[in-house]
């Protein structure tokens, strides 16, 4: 008494599980679709915060001035102090800067700490490119260390004109907190 | 002579009608709408928003009257007979291009004001926002000082379940923060928007908009204020147990005003002590006359549990609970606990540092030497705790 | 139930007692199975609102603790959606569709049975959570990390439940579909298929393409919980945002899942009651189909704070505008199908009627809350809580009810009390307004969403909201006399029911018999 054709209705309920099934995948697709879909909709390419330029400038802007500004967060109430040594710079795109940001273990524990970037407004993010900076690797810290962390970077001189000022901001996790993904 | 009385009675009623009608609507207290604010942004906000309003009320008028004839006409009772029609294409199409049409006109305006919304050039000053679970951190970047924002005391007091206070009287009830952001009027503000551990947001309803501060990564969002004044919003992002309250206060100083305020703030510092500037103006309340107060005041038991009943209730009275009886499991009371009338270094070490994994933060990076030590005091004494320990800043900073 | 009840004995190979219900495979006693589980849950969810509404009664903290209060709009949400909203349009499809479309019955009958009872048991989990000592969720039914992590023995639960309740919806909508697509009667193209069965192919096709993602969405957070990945964590890569991206993809059809049978049962309504026939067919159901498109590339206007770039904002704000040409033409098709009508307004009219007019101010809020730079002050404020319960309440809810008084005579046999009826209708439709007009005013002027107490500035609106809400709350219980008391007995219900129904439904006794078109009928 049910279905009126079985063999349609396999098939239909075949291909209905298989969209579901598809569509579960797409959930999990959506994760590296995001970058895509930061990169087209302009919300910037953030795969790129955490790795090493890969292309160098070519030539200096000398005519334009930008601002960088230096901001640095500790997550969770994490035992760590984390300051960048200057508050901003005023650079020329296409020139190499270096800066440091200062990072001190206030425990009397050995800690480990990866600092994560973040660049506002979030489409200038393919514009400021690092070519060192201690965010590439995991920092190591002994019980009470502090020292001084280099960042070397440089602001590409396509950068959009609608824009005079940059944040590149580090944000200290303890180990604890990190993961690969 | 009666006619006449009940004549002037009427013309009273009349009179007054509107003003009983209004009186209540009148009042501060029956806000409304959004306000128009005092920024250029935030006027254009309140213009589209009127201006969507409006259009909306006209549609509404359009359709809502051709139903309600409809409803009062085409009724069986009144005998009247169905027409046999189902569809017209004419209509339809007219139906389709004029919403198109007004949609368009809202879709120009509103892609304007955006526009502008999104231009963050020409800043006068940047502020990094920190947004905490639950108060929030201001740090002037480019002066090198920062302060903790958190809702006020008696507030906070009063707030807690069945406190017995009425909110009504207290002004601004749960929008009063210990230390508000203070800009100069006129100048553009940008904020540098993160957070420490879950998303929040700044809002503050004057200057036209909000901003997720979002763990890990950095907003922006400006606004420049036209008028002095104090402006007041509220966290907006679900955040966790007090996201009710986390309020935003924002003093807007006229330049001079705000340059002696930000000279009291600075004095005697460079941006190298900045770590230790962090540290030292948590405490210290915006005028500079009573922080001198505070500073030379000895250290002694009676010092340490006034102040340390204050902190304690802004900073750990939410999850500690006012009273000390904590929220077991999740939150452990402090009254009676094992911690608190046990050994005085393995409690500040727990104040200082954290207890990692869970929802206990390390304090050590929030407050200063003697936060801690008032707050450690108190915790030691009060709530029947009687230990009689005085905790010194010393051990505080021994244990960091 | 008296229904089946008194059609049984002619199959006594059936089991009795709570057996029969355990094991049914018969599309109407699933129907009945779901609507009730679904009023129940309508009754639990509309619990938790009162407490909500209780505490925000005045400024200060009166009866409950802001956790245990966040703990009450995350279930009242999750409960109200996945528990009463989408199950009574499930039970409706189960009981209506095959008798609309002349089928003797679903296509899969034991995975129609299946996905049934897992939705008590989806609740149960999600509810037991409430006697934990470290409470129920409490990080809002949109479960936003970082904050859901901090969600404590409650997490596990919280995610299972939202998979099982994924489970079941998609289960129904693969019968729906199958059963709509394999087993019309000849005759039936799907072009002739009433509203109601079309609305329903659409919901369930966004059912099997969103569910899936949100059961994703909720295992990525359970993975960077308890397992190590970081989808969501800044510190391993991840980005918090992401979650909202993905959550908003499902999120925004799913809004879409809980109005479009709604618009359905008004547009079977309407006619009935204006004995005209429904204006615009074609043009209704490629309406439906191009809303059902739209919700797919709107989705990020629930977040225009999180900081997306220009082009983004402006695309988002482009879309979200534009789904109200197609709902505007649903409007203008209603109204004019009552043009020119022979209208008589018994309850399932009323219902609708208060439907176009209601849910059409949620479109005016919603479009409101379309233009972006507007939206950064109405975001996440009563503002947008009043908009979505005038789309939710007076929308979807009022929809599922002018369905039950439409079919209540067919499914019992009997006319339900005509007079308590119209009662309930005028308290619901009055009520409704007092609780949630005035929150337009309270968000606009500054009021957060999802706060337990709130600034003195507030405090009259919020009352006003509070007594509207307790007057509506109450109202419900008289619903459910209205039809315990149809089901009990009543006038004797004909066949066609309403003087201007059509549709096979009706060509069926009252009550529709146990089995129904077993010989397929013949279409015109």
């Amino acid at each position: 008494m049910s279905g009126s054709d079985d063999k349609g209705d396999r098939t239909l309920v075949a291909k209905l599980v298989l969209l579901t099934v598809g569509m579960f995948a797409f959930g999990y697709a959506l994760v590296p679709l995001y970058d895509v879909f930061c990169e087209v909709t302009g919300i910037g390419d953030r795969t790129g915060v955490g790795s090493a330029a890969t292309a160098l400038p070519t030539a200096i802007d000398m005519d334009r001035e930008i601002e960088v500004e230096f901001v640095a967060s500790v997550n969770e109430g994490a035992p760590w102090e984390f300051r960048p040594s200057v508050s901003r710079m005023t650079v020329h795109p296409g020139k190499m800067y270096k800066t440091t940001f200062y990072a001190r273990n206030t425990t009397d524990k050995g800690l480990v700490g990866q600092a994560v970037p973040s660049i506002a407004p979030g489409l200038a993010t393919p514009y400021l490119q690092k070519t060192e900076c201690f965010c590439f690797t995991e920092q190591r810290f002994d019980a009470g260390e502090g020292r001084d962390m280099p960042v070397v970077f440089f602001i590409d001189p396509e950068l959009p004109d609608y824009l005079d000022t940059v944040t590149l901001s580090y944000t200290f996790f303890a180990q604890n907190r990190v993961a690969t993904r | 002579m009666s006619n006449n009385r009940i004549r002037k009675l009427v013309a009273a009623l009349a009179a007054a009608l509107p003003a009983l009608v209004f009186a209540p609507l009148a009042k501060a207290d029956w806000a409304v709408n959004m306000p128009k604010g005092v920024t250029a942004i935030s006027q254009e906000v309140y213009g589209l928003h009127m201006l969507i309003f409006i259009v909306c009320c006209i549609i509404a008028v359009v359709v809502f009257g051709a139903m309600i004839y409809s409803l009062l006409r085409h009724r069986k009772s009144l005998g009247a007979e169905p027409a046999k029609f189902s569809h017209s294409t004419k209509a339809e199409i007219v139906w389709t291009i004029i919403p198109i049409l007004i949609l368009v006109g809202m879709a120009v305006p509103a892609a304007d004001t955006l526009i502008r919304m999104e231009d963050t050039r020409g800043s006068d000053m940047s502020i990094k926002v920190t947004a905490y679970q639950w108060k929030w951190r201001y740090d002037y970047i480019d002066e090198g000082f920062g302060f903790f924002s958190s809702l006020a005391p008696e507030h906070n007091r009063a707030r807690q379940l069945d406190s017995g206070i009425d909110p009504a009287t207290i002004p601004n009830y749960l929008l009063e923060v210990d230390h508000p952001l203070v800009v100069p009027v006129g100048a553009k503000v940008r904020l540098l928007l993160t957070a420490s551990d879950v998303i929040h947001a700044w809002w503050v309803p004057d200057f036209g908009g909000k901003k997720d501060a979002i763990p890990g990564f950095v907003n922006e969002f400006w606004f420049k204020p036209e008028t002095p004044g104090i402006y007041r919003g509220q966290c907006a992002e679900l955040c966790g147990r007090d996201h009710g309250f986390m309020p935003v206060v924002v003093h807007v100083l006229p330049e001079d005003e705000y340059q002696a305020w930000l000279g009291d703030q600075t004095a005697g510092l460079t941006f190298q002590d900045a770590a230790m500037t962090e540290e030292t103006v948590a405490m210290v309340p915006a005028t500079a006359t009573t922080a001198v107060e505070e500073v030379t005041v000895e250290w002694n038991m009676d010092y340490a549990m006034a102040t340390g009943e204050k902190l304690y209730n802004a900073n750990c009275g939410a999850c500690h609970q006012i009273n000390g009886a904590g929220m077991p499991p999740t939150f452990p009371a402090i009254a009676g606990s094992p911690v608190a009338t046990g050994d005085v270094a393995a409690h500040v070490d727990v104040a200082v540092n954290g207890r990692p994994g869970t929802a206990m933060a390390a304090f050590g990076p929030q407050l200063s030497d003697e936060d801690l030590a008032a707050i450690v005091t108190y915790q030691r004494n009060a709530f029947g705790n009687d230990t009689g320990d005085l905790v010194t800043p010393d051990q505080i900073a021994a244990a960091r | 139930m008296s229904t089946a009840a008194a059609t049984h004995e002619h199959h006594d190979h059936h089991p009795t007692g709570i057996m029969r219900w355990l094991t049914t495979t018969n599309h109407k006693d699933i129907g009945t199975l779901y609507l009730v589980f679904s009023l129940t849950m309508f009754l639990v969810g509309g619990s938790m609102a009162l407490v909500i509404r209780a505490e925000l009664f005045q400024p200060g903290l009166q009866l409950v603790d802001p956790g245990f209060f966040n703990q009450m709009t995350t279930m009242h949400a999750l409960i109200m959606v996945f528990g009463a909203i989408m199950p009574a349009f499930v039970g409706l499809a189960n009981w209506m569709v095959p008798l609309m479309i002349g089928a003797p019955d679903m296509a899969l009958p034991r995975l129609n049975n299946w996905s049934f009872w897992i939705l008590p048991m989806a609740f149960s989990l999600l509810g037991m959570t409430l006697l934990f000592p470290s409470g129920a969720p409490a990080a809002g039914w949109t479960m936003y990390p970082p904050l859901v992590l901090q969600t404590g023995d409650a997490f596990p639960f919280l995610i299972f439940a939202v998979h099982l309740m994924g489970i079941s919806s998609v289960l129904g909508a693969i019968n729906i579909i199958v059963t709509i697509m394999n087993m019309r009667a000849p005759g039936m193209g799907l072009l002739k298929m009433p509203l109601f069965v079309w609305t329903w192919l659409i919901t369930a096709y966004l059912l099997i393409l969103v569910m899936p993602v949100l059961a994703g969405a909720v295992t990525m957070l359970l993975t960077d919980k308890y397992f190590g990945t970081s989808f969501f964590q800044a510190a391993g890569g991840g980005d918090p945002v992401m979650f909202q991206h993905i959550f908003w993809f499902f999120g925004h059809p799913e809004v879409y899942i809980m109005i479009l049978p709604a618009f359905g049962v008004v547009s079977q309504v309407i006619p009935t009651f204006a004995r005209k026939p429904l204006f615009g067919y074609d043009s209704m159901v490629y309406a439906t189909a191009s809303i059902a498109f739209l919700s797919f590339i709107v989705w990020a206007h629930h977040m225009f704070t999180v900081g997306m770039p220009l082009a983004g904002q402006l695309f988002f704000m482009f879309s979200t505008m534009l789904i109200a040409v197609p709902t505007g033409v649903k409007v203008f098709n209603w109204v004019a199908t009552m043009w020119k009508g022979s209208m008589t307004f018994e309850t399932p009219m009323l219902f609708a009627l208060a439907f176009v007019f209601l849910f059409t101010i949620g479109g005016f809020s919603g479009l409101m809350l379309a233009i972006a730079p507007a939206d950064l002050q109405y975001h996440d404020t009563y503002f947008v809580v009043a908009h979505f319960h005038y789309v939710l309440v007076p929308g979807a809810a009022f929809g599922i009810m002018a369905a039950v008084y439409y079919w209540l005579p067919k499914w019992t046999g009997h006319m339900y009390n005509e007079k308590l009826g119209k009662l309930h209708f005028w308290l619901s439709a009055i009520s409704v307004n007092v609780t949630f007009f005035p929150q337009h005013f309270v968000g606009l002027a500054g009021m957060p969403r999802r706060i337990p107490d709130y600034s003195t500035q507030f405090a009259d609106f919020n009352m006003i909201s509070s007594v509207g809400a307790f007057v509506f709350g109450f109202s419900q219980l008289l619903f459910v006399y209205v039809i315990w008391s149809c089901a009990r007995g009543g006038q004797k219900a004909t066949d066609q029911v309403w003087e201007g129904a059509e549709g096979l439904e009706w060509t069926v006794p009252s009550p529709a018999p146990h089995h129904t078109f077993d010989t397929p009928p013949v279409i015109r």
